[in-house]
């Protein structure tokens, strides 16, 4: 049978355009892995990231810190830095006294400290000089008099009535208390058979993003404005605050984010040394480059706080979960931050995975005088998913139930409105579990593997985005533009702020599927204040669903432009019309075809450039109650879900876990690129891995113990897990092709699965983080001693050690 | 007081002028705008200022510019110089590569593993890579462009042999 081919002898193939309308034909440039547009950029060191942007002329831009954790500042003095030759510079609190902060109601920050400084590390002082030991040199030649005020590393110690006030505006150091009832809780608990109450611990950590955080910035005096090239996650909050903290107009400034090297959260609020960086510029009247020391990173850093966690957990002897009752506490650090948020996202998202009735929540933002903490992935979620699913494995032991059977006694039935008004639609936590339920074989495997070896499970969830933006307005979430013109490429426009996750990637092709041009056709320009439309940026996972949701309303109008343009050259209608590879053809006289080129002049034909525009907003229904303080956070158009199976080896001698592999399925709505979603659930999964084994912040009279990569350490490649991914599909209505979440949403899990695991390998159960072989070890010992849990004999061989 | 220095620096020969205390990574970064060696901590943890000097990987940040004095040195843009390397291809296309603040590093790291183990391991990739910290990846994707490349870098050889028989 010879196939049919048309007037130029080409294969007649099946008019695509209709195929899709359809239903039929498959995705041609979403769905299947595509590498970063930017990828190679990064392989072959062509691309730039803030500190890469060299200025022949650009001053160095160092940053004189406190010294004290909590003291009054009587005086200081920088005429000795002014005075020494090769410094342009010097800026203070007095050269900035307007606050900040990333929340409108924790604007408690300003660019350098005034009055008192409230962590060892807080921003004083800065100096512009023509080199770095010129700089160094002046840091040493300011003096500042301190009073010293006592100090609180510890909220409970912070939280005692009678402590010294960090901030004026809050009484007892507290930033938030939250206190939320849906349902009845004491009912719940009353109708349960077993009940767990227990208390957890997560110690801070650190995002230590690979990039050292930099800034240049370029002032022109003449013309009054000012350039930024920043590494930051968030340019419209930085553009914002430069504005308001140096006090002059948003149209003055031009907020530019090259590549950036990892943000994790850490870059999600504007950071002081932007701001500094700004007045620096301006005050020298020329090009200031700052870029942190990784010491000062950690010291300036605004990790995941440390969280105490005491919760109850209430069952029926049918395994429903009847009641939960939780009392969270995070240690804030010296200023408000992301704070408010943080505290209530701990308490939102104890919803949205499991169906509980009764669900109270009680949570304490604490200031005390450490470095302010903020979001990190998986933002307020994670210490509080380590607890709830350890508790469950507890639950399930108590009942005589598999853990696993106990999680999915209490699935959701979606779509559902939570008891806290969030909204999910798309659920895909039982195929999740089910998944990783088969590959990792994990009912073969619990609870019949040899001492020494385990397997645990857990799942995790997470927001697609903050349905209401914590700067309230009536702007759509996200807009995209796209320019068509004589170059014919086709321009995409956007804010969204590409930090290695591939959002650029991700609107390229969404834009590519809508049209029907191949990735070629397109050039993506992000992240350029000048240019580009504004974005709140990256963070909550919002990139994909909102800014993809925007990306196809401007690739809509553009394709209708380009289709209405052909059928005007080939003389039909635009729904006669296919484009296939780069030719608009007439689907009924596949002979009649016009060129893309052709279609582009003809488009533009007494029009010129032509610029389409798409948006999104959050549905109102997807913005959370309005009928609780604090009922927006946590609300967003969907959700993703995560289950893992970790499996450890466990030397019960030294306590050293080792993960020999993990299986996670996540399910993201719709893989929109495989390719880069397997790369966020694997980054995802083993930052859970770090944090659940190694990482943690400890302080030693206000100043962190490991402010540096090498006793930070965070896992090197000897000992990072073989990692199963599958990524699971539920189709979420709400997303860009059925696409939600997948940056976040898996890191939690890790957490409580490997507490789980350990369980499993050596019989404890241990409640605080990390795992470490310190804490594995005194707890092993300890069982042992204490006979609270059945343990292995010493084998032979290690007795005879 | 500044000294000469005659250095090869991907491929190119230089006569430079630096100072004592002038870093390597300095001299490529500031003096030669090579700025694809990066800098991720305060000195000799994260690996991401790794270069090649006479083949070997050296940490840039801890290696003195006049130290380089007579050797030859390879940095990130020495790879592409006739089209991109197969390791950033493979760090392109298998995602080894996603904040790629740690990837110049991570590839010159890998460069000086397959001249030295051309098929390696599993294990001889986590080795080899031992001292190159990576935040976002989890590692394994950054092994698979490891094997890609050593894969493609096979083809080659065995093609490069096959034309070589052919001209027999």
């Amino acid at each position: 049978m010879t196939q049919a081919k048309d007037m130029k002898g080409r294969p007649r193939v099946a008019p695509e355009a209709l195929h899709q309308a359809l239903g039929q034909g498959g995705h041609r440039f979403i769905g299947k892995p595509q590498p970063l547009i930017d990828g190679m950029d990064k392989a072959t060191g062509q691309g730039r990231y803030s500190a890469d942007f060299h200025f022949p002329d650009a001053l160095v831009g160092r940053i004189l810190r406190s010294p004290h954790s909590h003291a009054r500042i009587k005086s200081i003095d920088v005429s000795g830095a002014l005075a020494m030759p090769g410094v342009r510079a010097v800026v203070t609190g007095d050269d900035s006294d307007v606050t900040f902060g990333v929340l409108p109601v924790a604007k408690d920050e300003y660019p350098m400290a005034r009055g008192k400084v409230r962590y060892k590390g807080e921003e004083v002082a800065a100096v512009a000089a023509v080199d770095a030991w010129t700089a160094e040199q002046a840091l040493d030649a300011i003096r500042v008099e301190y009073e010293s005020l006592p100090a609180y590393t510890d909220p409970f110690a912070a939280m005692v009535e009678g402590a010294e006030q960090i901030h004026e505006h809050r009484p007892g150091n507290i930033e938030r208390e939250v206190d939320t009832e849906f349902g009845d809780v004491e009912a719940g608990f009353a109708a349960s058979d077993v009940i767990v109450e227990e208390s957890f611990q997560a110690p801070e950590v650190n995002h230590a993003h690979m990039e050292l955080s930099a800034a240049v910035a370029r002032w022109d005096e003449s013309a009054q404005r000012l350039d930024i090239w920043c590494s930051t996650q968030v340019p419209y909050y930085v553009h914002k605050e430069l504005a308001a903290t140096m006090k002059v107009d948003m149209s003055q400034i031009r907020v530019i984010k090259p590549l950036v090297g990892g943000g994790f959260g850490a870059k999600t609020e504007t950071q002081s040394y932007e701001l500094i960086c700004g007045l620096l510029a301006r005050k020298a009247k020329g090009t200031v480059k700052v870029v942190l020391t990784r010491e000062e990173v950690f010291l300036a850093h605004r990790g995941r706080p440390a969280t105490w966690t005491k919760l109850k957990l209430g069952a029926s002897k049918d395994g429903r979960l009847q009641a939960c009752a939780a009392e969270v506490v995070q240690q804030g650090g010296a200023y408000g931050g992301y704070g408010v948020v943080t505290i209530l996202y701990a308490g939102a998202l104890l919803n949205a995975i499991y169906d509980i009735a009764n669900v109270r929540y009680h949570g304490y933002r604490v200031l005390t005088n450490t470095p302010a903490n903020g979001a990190m992935r998986g933002h307020g979620t994670v210490d509080v998913r380590f607890a709830f699913e350890s508790a469950l494995d507890m639950v399930a032991k108590k009942l005589g139930m598999d853990g696993v059977e106990l999680r999915k006694r209490n699935l959701l039935h979606t779509p559902a409105m939570t008891i806290n008004d969030l909204m999910v639609n798309s659920y895909g936590y039982p195929e999740c579990i089910d998944k990783v339920l088969e590959v990792s074989r994990f009912k073969e495997k619990v609870g019949r593997l040899p001492y020494g070896k385990g397997i645990g499970f857990a799942g995790s969830h997470y927001c697609s985005g903050a349905a209401k933006p914590v700067n309230r307005s009536n702007m759509p979430h996200a807009t995209v533009t796209m320019k068509l013109d004589t170059d014919s490429a086709i321009t995409i426009f956007t804010g969204a702020a590409d930090i290695g996750q591939g959002s650029s990637t991700m609107v390229m092709q969404v834009a590519a599927e809508v049209i029907g041009l191949p990735p070629s056709r397109f050039r993506v320009i992000a992240s350029d204040s000048a240019v580009t439309p504004k974005d709140n940026g990256s963070y909550s996972s919002r990139v994909t669903l909102y800014v993809g949701n925007a990306a196809i309303g401007a690739a809509e109008h553009m394709r209708d432009v380009l289709y209405q343009a052909a059928a005007r050259g080939l003389h039909v209608f635009p729904n006669d019309l296919e484009l296939v590879g780069e030719e608009f053809r007439v689907m009924a006289e596949p002979h009649k075809t016009i060129a893309f080129n052709d279609v582009v002049e003809l488009a533009l034909e007494y029009e010129g450039t032509i610029v389409t525009k798409g948006t999104y907003a959050t549905p109102k229904i997807s913005q959370g109650g309005s009928n609780y303080r604090g009922a927006g956070v946590g609300a967003s158009p969907a959700f993703s879900y995560s289950a893992q199976a970790v499996e450890v080896e466990v030397d019960p001698l030294t306590g050293k876990v080792t993960v020999e592999r993990v299986t996670v399925a996540h399910d993201c709505g719709f893989a929109l690129n495989p390719l880069s979603v397997r790369g966020q659930v694997e980054g995802s999964v083993w930052m859970g891995m770090a944090q659940g084994r190694q990482e943690e912040t400890n302080y030693e009279n206000g100043l962190p113990l490991a402010p540096n990569l090498l006793d930070y350490r965070f896992p090197t490649i000897m000992e990072s897990p073989q990692m199963e991914t599958i990524i699971v599909e539920s189709n979420e209505a709400g997303g860009p092709f059925g696409a939600k979440e997948a940056g976040e949403g898996s890191l939690a899990a890790f957490l409580p699965a490997l507490a789980n695991a350990i369980e499993d390998a050596v019989g404890v159960r241990i409640k605080e983080l990390p795992l470490s072989p310190e804490r594995v070890y005194a707890a092993i010992q300890a069982a042992r001693k204490g006979q609270a849990k059945p343990v292995a004999p010493i084998p032979m061989q290690e007795a005879a050690r | 007081m500044k000294t000469l220095i005659r250095v090869t620096i991907n491929g190119i020969d230089r006569e430079e002028a630096v100072a004592g205390h002038e870093l390597l990574i300095d001299f490529l970064r500031d003096h030669l705008g090579l700025t694809g060696t990066k800098m991720g901590c305060d000195g000799g943890d994260c690996g991401a200022c790794t270069v090649l000097v006479d083949g070997l990987p050296t940490l840039s940040c801890l290696t003195p510019a006049a130290a380089v004095h007579g050797q030859t040195v390879t940095t990130i843009e020495g790879l592409s110089q006739d089209g991109p390397d197969p390791l950033q291809e493979g760090f392109h296309l298998k995602l080894g590569s996603q904040c790629g603040f740690c990837t110049p590093g991570m590839i010159m790291a890998a460069k000086a593993l397959l001249n030295e183990h051309p098929d390696p391991t599993p294990e001889q990739i986590r080795a080899g890579l031992a001292n190159n910290l990576c935040r976002c990846t989890g590692y394994n994707s950054i092994i698979e462009s490891v094997q890609y490349a050593a894969a493609k870098l096979k083809g080659r050889g065995a093609a490069g042999r096959k034309r070589a028989d052919a001209a027999d």
